[in-house]
């Protein structure tokens, strides 16, 4: 009888722990939900103008549809979008969905079916999944393109890349070659020695330095794996420096393997130097010129610029200056001139936004608070 | 019989059979890799894995209950992520009172572990797993996905930064308390009784499920140590931060010769055991093994290591029956 009561209780505990779970996921979703509201109130604000300038001059109202709210990584990239629209003269909407899901988002592409806009830009939480939605607006004759990351090729016009693998991997190289003064080992920290992204921007590195004699000098020593896991990534930093003691400067392509590698070179005092991609908040404390910081620069993409580059290709869409065939040119106010790529897999066209953003001492104080 | 050959002498010890498997390890990566063996190294090797040693005390205690606990890196986590978002929102930057803070969140993880497996009986690793996934989950929730970073903890991750005696500091006590108490205290004793035969332990007069209680509980307040200390050892705390790596605790225990089905084990196994994995962890990236073959090779000296274990204790059984025989 005892035994029964107590495991009664003890349930009610573990149902409570599951509750209290629940109630702390709860009490972050209407600080979620706030997001979009806030945001909502100046959409609703623009709508009255749009009504009275649409019989006028036929305005066009352009939408973006973020990945999710409370991220300051997609209040950046709506800033970027908000600001060109708003200096063009158009009418902007800003839309965060509440969760990082596609469900979220095919919500939100209804609406803004509904209510009637030119195009929507769009950083898709699911390749796939938003594809009868994205069908429907485009019937509906909106303007569609993604940005940040892509859906299925036949879903949108074209897609805005934050990315470029060539881009990212020649950034990193002429760091390496600028950082190791143009001759002298290098090693690569890795994530995992299966991670598409990283390994892609590995190769390009390969690749660039195979084929252009100004990087003969570059000596790559080894490319360790840190599984993007703090302790793993330390040891493995401190085995580089261990084995190669004339090694010059360390590239780690992850955010991960970078603060790990960062934290070691910083703490020892190396003279070995570091760059690769890493956020800035987490890189704060080690990025500097001088010899008591262990990384002079690194590079992440600019959040900004992106959403400005996605508000340039909804304008340049809905004008028909571009219809997203692979060739078409457009300009992207000053920004410069964009041209769409294709696909690797041939299957689209993309416009990739440009060589990766440095962050370096300047301006890793204005970053930090970012993202 | 009093004159033991050197080889049952050494086969008759399993923690004298660990010492040499360490010096076998030891010698064939010195070979492999010369500047192994220097004052550095070997302070990284104790530092890099001070969560690992520190966990394999508690996971000793539950596993000489015959339980187990795979939710300790989540309790890792969540009291690591708590003490970090405490000083990313500037609330508190004492590092004596986060350690406590860190303690009291794993102790009180550990207990509940430690209630639903004793009285509610539900299997450990059952109950465990579901905690597993609580703790976790609870740190990406409060963390908002996002990190605690460099500078959000700078200041108490000179605790334990390269160089800084903190983590040993932590490490040394920490074991010299578990010898005395697993070797000469009543509660030590208790914990090996309850493990070797639960109902001769009841019926002696010892309360069961106190004792296991206490033993999740320690776990729990050894893992939330744990997390704070990761938190100044790595200077960021991540909600998958130490993921996964509760299977390098147990393997730390099992190496150390610390039986799975309960009542076997000692604190200086567990330490030999701790050091072994320590030593495989360092090494694997400096002898020229390849990245991606580094797992492999870890798996076939665990699995060699318990083997030898296993011959080891079969002979001690064998050399303990033989003497009773008349």
């Amino acid at each position: 009888m005892k035994k029964r009561v107590i495991s009664i209780v003890l349930s009610a505990v573990m149902a409570a722990a599951l509750l209290a779970g629940c109630a702390s996921t709860g009490s972050s979703a209407p600080a979620a939900e706030s997001a979009p509201a806030e945001e909502a109130a100046p959409a609703e604000e623009a709508a009255p103008s749009e009504e009275a300038a649409a019989p006028e001059a036929g305005a066009a109202t352009y939408a973006l549809i973020t990945k999710s709210a409370g991220n300051p990584y997609n209040e950046k990239e709506a800033e970027g979008f908000q600001e060109v629209i708003d200096a063009m003269g158009g009418t902007c909407i800003i839309q965060h969905p509440e969760a990082a899901t596609a469900d979220a988002q095919i919500a939100v592409i209804q609406s803004l079916i509904s209510q009637g806009v030119s195009s929507i830009a769009i950083a898709a939480n699911d390749a796939n999944a938003l594809s009868a939605a994205l069908q429907e607006a485009a019937d509906a004759g909106i303007k569609i393109c993604t940005l940040d990351s892509d859906v299925v090729a036949d879903s949108r016009a074209t897609f805005c890349n934050q990315a470029g693998v060539q881009e990212v991997g020649q950034a990193l190289i002429d760091a390496v070659y600028d950082l190791t003064g143009g001759e002298g080992q290098y090693a690569i920290l890795s994530a995992t020695s299966q991670a598409t992204n990283q390994n892609a921007w590995i190769d390009s590195m390969k690749a660039i330095s195979e084929g252009d004699a100004k990087y003969a000098g570059l000596e790559l020593v080894e490319v360790a794996y840190g599984d993007d896991e703090p302790q793993k990534s330390t040891d493995q930093t401190q085995a580089l420096l261990q084995k190669y003691p004339d090694l010059k400067v360390i590239c780690a392509p992850t955010t991960v393997g970078i603060a790990a590698a960062a934290k070691v070179l910083q703490d020892q005092g190396s003279s070995v130097v570091l760059t690769g991609l890493g956020l800035p908040s987490e890189m704060a404390e080690y990025i500097g010129a001088d010899d008591a910081h262990s990384c002079p620069y690194m590079f992440l993409w600019n959040p900004i610029d992106l959403g400005r580059l996605a508000a340039y290709t909804s304008i340049a869409l809905v004008n028909g200056d571009i219809t997203g065939a692979v060739g078409d040119s457009f300009t992207a106010g000053d920004m410069g001139d964009y041209t769409l790529t294709g696909l690797a897999d041939g299957s689209g066209s993309e416009i990739i936004l440009g060589p990766p953003f440095q962050f370096n001492p300047e301006n890793i104080d204005e970053w930090k608070s970012v993202y | 019989m009093k004159e033991k050959s050197l080889w049952k002498k050494i086969t008759g010890s399993r923690e004298v059979s660990l010492v040499i498997v360490l010096i076998v390890l030891l010698a064939a990566v010195q070979t492999l890799s010369p500047s192994f063996l220097t004052a550095t190294n070997i302070a990284q090797i104790f530092r890099n894995n001070a969560l690992t040693m520190l966990m394999a005390l508690g996971m000793l205690c539950v596993m000489l209950t015959g339980g187990i606990d795979i939710s300790i890196t989540s309790t890792l986590a969540f009291s690591g992520m708590t003490i970090g978002l405490l000083q990313k929102y500037d609330i508190l930057h004492n590092t004596f009172l986060l350690f406590l803070i860190g303690a009291v969140i794993g102790l009180i993880c550990g207990s509940i572990n430690g209630m639903i497996v004793a009285k509610g009986k539900v299997a450990p690793i059952i109950c465990t797993m579901g905690f597993m996934y609580i703790w976790r989950g609870m740190a990406y929730v409060i963390s908002n996905n996002a990190w605690a970073s460099g500078q959000d903890v700078a200041g108490f991750s000179d605790f334990g930064k390269d160089g800084a005696i903190g983590p040993y500091i932590i490490l040394i006590i920490a074991y010299i308390i578990f010898f005395v108490v697993m070797k000469w205290t009543k509660f030590g004793r208790q914990i090996y009784a309850v493990g070797s035969n639960k109902e001769a332990a009841a019926i002696s007069g010892i309360n069961v499920k106190k004792t296991i209680t206490s033993v999740y509980a320690i776990m729990g307040m050894l893992a939330g140590l744990a997390g704070v200390l990761s938190v100044s050892i790595y200077a960021s705390a991540q909600p998958n931060m130490q993921y996964g790596k509760e299977m390098d605790v147990i393997a730390a225990c099992v190496i150390g010769g610390v039986s799975m089905s309960g009542g076997r084990g000692t604190v200086v196994g567990t330490f030999l055991g701790a050091l072994i994995i320590a030593i495989i962890a360092k090494a694997l990236p400096l002898v020229g093994i390849s990245s991606i073959a580094q797992n492999f090779v870890k798996g076939v000296i665990i699995l060699a290591v318990v083997v030898l274990n296993v011959i080891t204790q079969r002979t001690m059984d064998k050399q303990n029956l033989s003497r009773r025989e008349i």
